[in-house]
């Protein structure tokens, strides 16, 4: 698979005309890119429903990816969305959301991109306390370019510029957020669809930095190239693997080749936002003289 | 068409680029004329060294650095050393009498002392060294005139310091103006 | 429409380039700025930090280039006028940026205070050796809007110009500026908000559902919006149709990049500003731009005193570059002079538009100070030869 993906894919396992998802989504750029048994997907479908339930005000939401196949997912939304450069999608939205604050903004994309090229953003992000919800959609691979190892790939897969095996230690993507300051951390697989989209609901419905972890089988490049089935064969390895651990220690969550998957939500806290800081802070500076910016 | 091209010399602290703010505004915006200050960035400006290059003319200032002063104001005898060669010749020195201490002077350069720390001691704040220059300058030039260059001082000083800053721009000037003979 | 009293520092002032450049932004609207601190630059966003809290606005300092460059797009697209600002090795990771910024038509001011490179080179020293990386340094065909400011003033007048420029073409426009103009202190005066002239952003006054964020009229421009408006945009940076949805055809990556730089190309004589002074009956012609066009006045003055007939144009818009206005000008003269504090690079365009008809001279200088007037003096006498 390459960036010269072609639109006319096969459709098989994604969202259909009849699902009740569809309203959400931009019908017309449906077929989508993705291959037939890709994660990406569910998990869209899963935000979906999840700002349906959550009757959210669909003007008010914008969704910001970087590059790469989950950053198509803003391109298939029917929201104001934004598909930005490689890494760069946690520095867009930080601007969308401070120009204009009553945007509800989720950046949506790849373990490479959010955590590799623009692993620097996220750090900063989550020590500022952004008020962004970010999707890590984790397929341990990078997907778009015909998978090469990620910051996530598990030690001994191989890819293709691992191709003896993997020797690099990979990132825990739930412990890097916490230690970065997120207020809220979660952990879920694509077997998951309905804790998910629970997720999802309860995420939007907080502030601050929000980071939600979704790992979801790749089987053009990783699955397929590790000898680990397809996507029915890794969704039930999700299921199986899983142990729920709300409120685990991150540093006890990292993830191999094989062995348990901690799932749930490891952190939920609240501090000021980046914004609520400014505000109070020239409010206490400037007293009367300073209006709060974006009310 | 008149240029005149100073350059003002001395140590971190004491407020050399401050002098040359006074007078670029004091030309710019009080008298009608044009200035153009340039601060001394990189190796130049390196250690405590620090120097600003300051043209006032009648027309636009076109090329902007001061590369050969009409006149040289220094505050410290490092600034004396590296910057009286540069001197037009013809040009004028004038320098602090405590801290510099004149050795041979380019040929028909005309040079001014003043006692500007005794006189800012007196004052009571030796910080207001580099106003009692910019007075002097003012006093033994005339480039600039008294009335802009108070006008000039007091937008530039931090509020709750004018009179003393005046009273040393004053007695800058008084000494400058006794030097050259004016009543 | 004319400026927002709120930004206007109205007065009479003495101030530096970057001091005047930043007021020149507040004054033209911008409300949101993103950046990171890099030599002779930072001076712009410090004084945008300090300024911005009464004036309603935000400043926020990114974690490097590369997030300063895109935080401002999305802060466009969020309903503010934004800005960003840097010099040399911040310039260069700025540069997919600047194409993301072109191909998705959002309106946005970059201020370059040019710098002695390659490399960290020379931080604290002038240059003006980014003249092609702006034009030419982001990958793929693109145009944008470059202004060369020679003095404080020109920082402030130039920077509402590019705030002007970037909303009535919705190209990135540059500020070229140079060390020596950014730090160099002057009088600046600074009028009264109603004797400013602001252009708004095309706003669209199309209801949801009829919007289509890339279509275009005559000028070829397209209307904006804002997310959270309603119209449920899609922006990318993958070739896109009117509806701003992803479509890689040859067939649209021709209608799009067409009119992406035909918008600006077939505009470049409108865009043109070239300050000329003494060109009818010159014999030769200085071309210059930026700070060097100060120290080529000192040469050009001296030239005349010695009998020579020299003409001066000076670049007040670098980029489109104005070739239509300098054959005109080549073919009434006999030579052309161009001095320029990097190796040779607005020459090569100069020459472009003479097509081999009269000599063109560079006056090169590798950078870190100007050039000493008796160089371009000695290169005009010999060009009257
Ligand atoms: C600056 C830059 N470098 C490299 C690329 C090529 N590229 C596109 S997507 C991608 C990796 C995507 O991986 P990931 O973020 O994990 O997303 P996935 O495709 O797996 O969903 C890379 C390296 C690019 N587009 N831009
Ligand atoms: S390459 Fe992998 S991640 Fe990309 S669409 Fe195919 S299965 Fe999904």
């Amino acid at each position: 698979m390459s960036e010269a993906i072609q639109d006319d894919q096969d459709l098989s396992g994604m969202p259909m005309m009849d699902n009740p998802v569809m309203p959400y989504l931009r019908q017309e750029r449906i077929p989508h890119i993705w291959c037939p048994g890709c994660g990406i997907g569910t998990t869209v479908n899963c935000f979906t429903r999840a700002i349906e339930e959550a009757a959210s005000d669909l003007d008010k939401l914008a969704i910001v990816s970087g590059i790469g196949c989950t950053g198509r997912v803003a391109g298939y939304l029917n929201l104001d969305s934004f598909h930005t450069t490689h890494g760069r999608a946690i520095p867009f939205a930080t601007g969308l959301k401070l120009s204009n604050p009553e945007l509800s903004v989720v950046v949506y994309s790849g373990d490479g991109d959010l955590f590799a090229i623009g692993g620097n953003h996220f750090m900063h992000a989550a020590r500022r306390n952004m008020d962004l919800l970010v999707v890590c959609v984790n397929n341990f691979t990078y997907g778009m370019t015909g998978g090469q190892v990620a910051p996530t790939t598990p030690i001994g897969a191989t890819q293709t510029t691992m191709p003896y095996g993997n020797f690099e230690n990979p990132a825990s993507l739930p412990f890097l957020a916490d230690a970065a300051g997120a207020t809220f951390v979660a952990r879920w697989t694509v077997y998951h669809v309905r804790q998910l989209t629970r997720c999802f609901k309860e995420a939007l419905g907080k502030k601050g930095f929000r980071f939600i972890e979704i790992l979801a089988p790749c089987p053009t490049l990783f699955l397929r190239r590790n000898r680990l089935g397809d996507g029915v064969d890794m969704v039930r390895t999700y299921k199986e693997k899983s142990v729920l651990r709300n409120g685990a220690d991150t540093k006890e969550v990292g993830l191999g080749l094989t062995g348990e998957i901690v799932v749930g939500t490891f952190v939920d806290r609240e501090r000021p936002t980046w914004l609520e800081s400014m505000n109070d802070h020239f409010g206490k500076v400037f007293g009367d003289r300073y209006s709060r910016y974006g009310g | 068409m008149t240029r005149t091209e100073i350059r003002i010399g001395g140590l971190g602290g004491q407020g050399v680029i401050l002098s040359g703010i006074i007078l670029g505004k004091a030309a710019s915006i009080y008298d009608g004329l044009n200035a153009t200050l340039i601060q001394a960035f990189g190796p130049e400006a390196r250690g405590s060294a620090c120097s600003a290059q300051v043209t006032i003319a009648d027309d636009p200032v076109d090329y902007p650095y001061v590369l050969n002063p009409d006149i040289l104001v220094v505050m410290s005898p490092d600034a004396y050393t590296q910057f009286a060669p540069s001197l037009k010749p013809g040009g004028m020195l004038l320098y602090e009498e405590e801290l510099v201490h004149i050795k041979e002077l380019p040929e028909g350069v005309r040079a001014y002392g003043i006692g500007a720390t005794r006189i800012a001691e007196e004052l009571g704040r030796r910080l207001v060294l580099n106003i009692v220059m910019v007075g002097f300058f003012v006093g033994v030039t005339g480039i600039v005139s008294v009335g802009a260059a108070e006008k000039a001082l007091l937008s530039s000083v931090p509020k709750g310091t004018e009179s003393l800053n005046l009273n040393a721009f004053r007695r800058g000037f008084e000494h400058g103006r006794s030097l050259v003979g004016a009543a | 429409m004319t400026a927002d009293p709120k930004g206007v520092l109205t007065g009479i002032h003495f101030l530096d380039g970057d001091h005047a450049a930043c007021e020149g932004a507040l004054a033209a609207g911008c409300r949101f700025v993103a950046g990171y601190p890099i030599t002779p630059s930072t001076e712009v966003v410090e004084r945008f930090a300090q300024r911005i809290p009464l004036v309603g606005g935000l400043f926020i300092q990114m974690e490097d280039e590369l997030a300063a460059s895109i935080a401002i797009l999305g802060g466009a697209w969020g309903g503010k006028k934004v800005m960003t600002v840097t010099s040399g090795p911040g310039l260069s990771l700025m540069m997919e940026h600047l194409g993301l910024a072109y191909i998705t038509e959002t309106p946005c001011v970059f201020i370059d205070v040019q710098r002695g490179g390659p490399s960290t080179g020379l931080p604290t020293l002038p240059a003006q050796a980014d003249m092609m990386q702006v034009k030419w340094g982001s990958h793929g065909d693109y145009e944008i809007i470059a202004l060369s400011p020679n003095s404080p003033q020109e920082c402030f007048d130039l920077t509402i110009r590019a705030f002007n420029l970037t909303e009535q073409w919705r190209v990135p426009v540059f500020l070229m500026m140079d060390e020596v103009v950014g730090h160099m202190t002057e009088r600046v005066v600074i009028p009264e908000a109603s004797a400013i002239e602001i252009t708004e952003r095309r706003w669209t006054a199309k209801a949801p559902g009829t919007y289509r964020p890339y279509d275009v009229g005559a000028d070829r421009v397209p209307e904006m919006t804002k997310a959270g408006d309603g119209h449920r945009i899609h922006v990318t940076g993958l070739t896109h149709d009117e509806r701003g949805w992803p479509c890689m055809t040859p067939k649209q990556q021709d209608k799009l990049i067409r009119r992406l730089s035909g918008k600006i190309r077939d505009n470049a004589d409108a865009l043109t500003d070239i300050r000329e002074e003494g060109c009818e009956d010159a014999d030769v012609v200085v071309v210059s731009y930026g700070i060097t066009s100060r120290v080529a006045s000192a040469a050009v003055l001296r030239a005349r005193a010695a009998g020579l007939k020299v003409g001066h144009a000076r670049l007040v818009v670098t980029w489109p570059f104005p070739a239509a206005r300098i054959a005109a000008l080549a073919s009434k003269c006999k030579a052309m002079v161009v001095p320029e504090l990097n190796l040779g690079q607005m020459v090569h365009e100069v020459r472009l538009a003479v097509n081999g008809r009269i000599p063109v001279l560079l006056v090169d200088h590798a950078g870190g100070t100007v050039h000493d007037p008796q160089v371009i003096l000695d290169r005009i006498q010999e060009a009257a030869r």
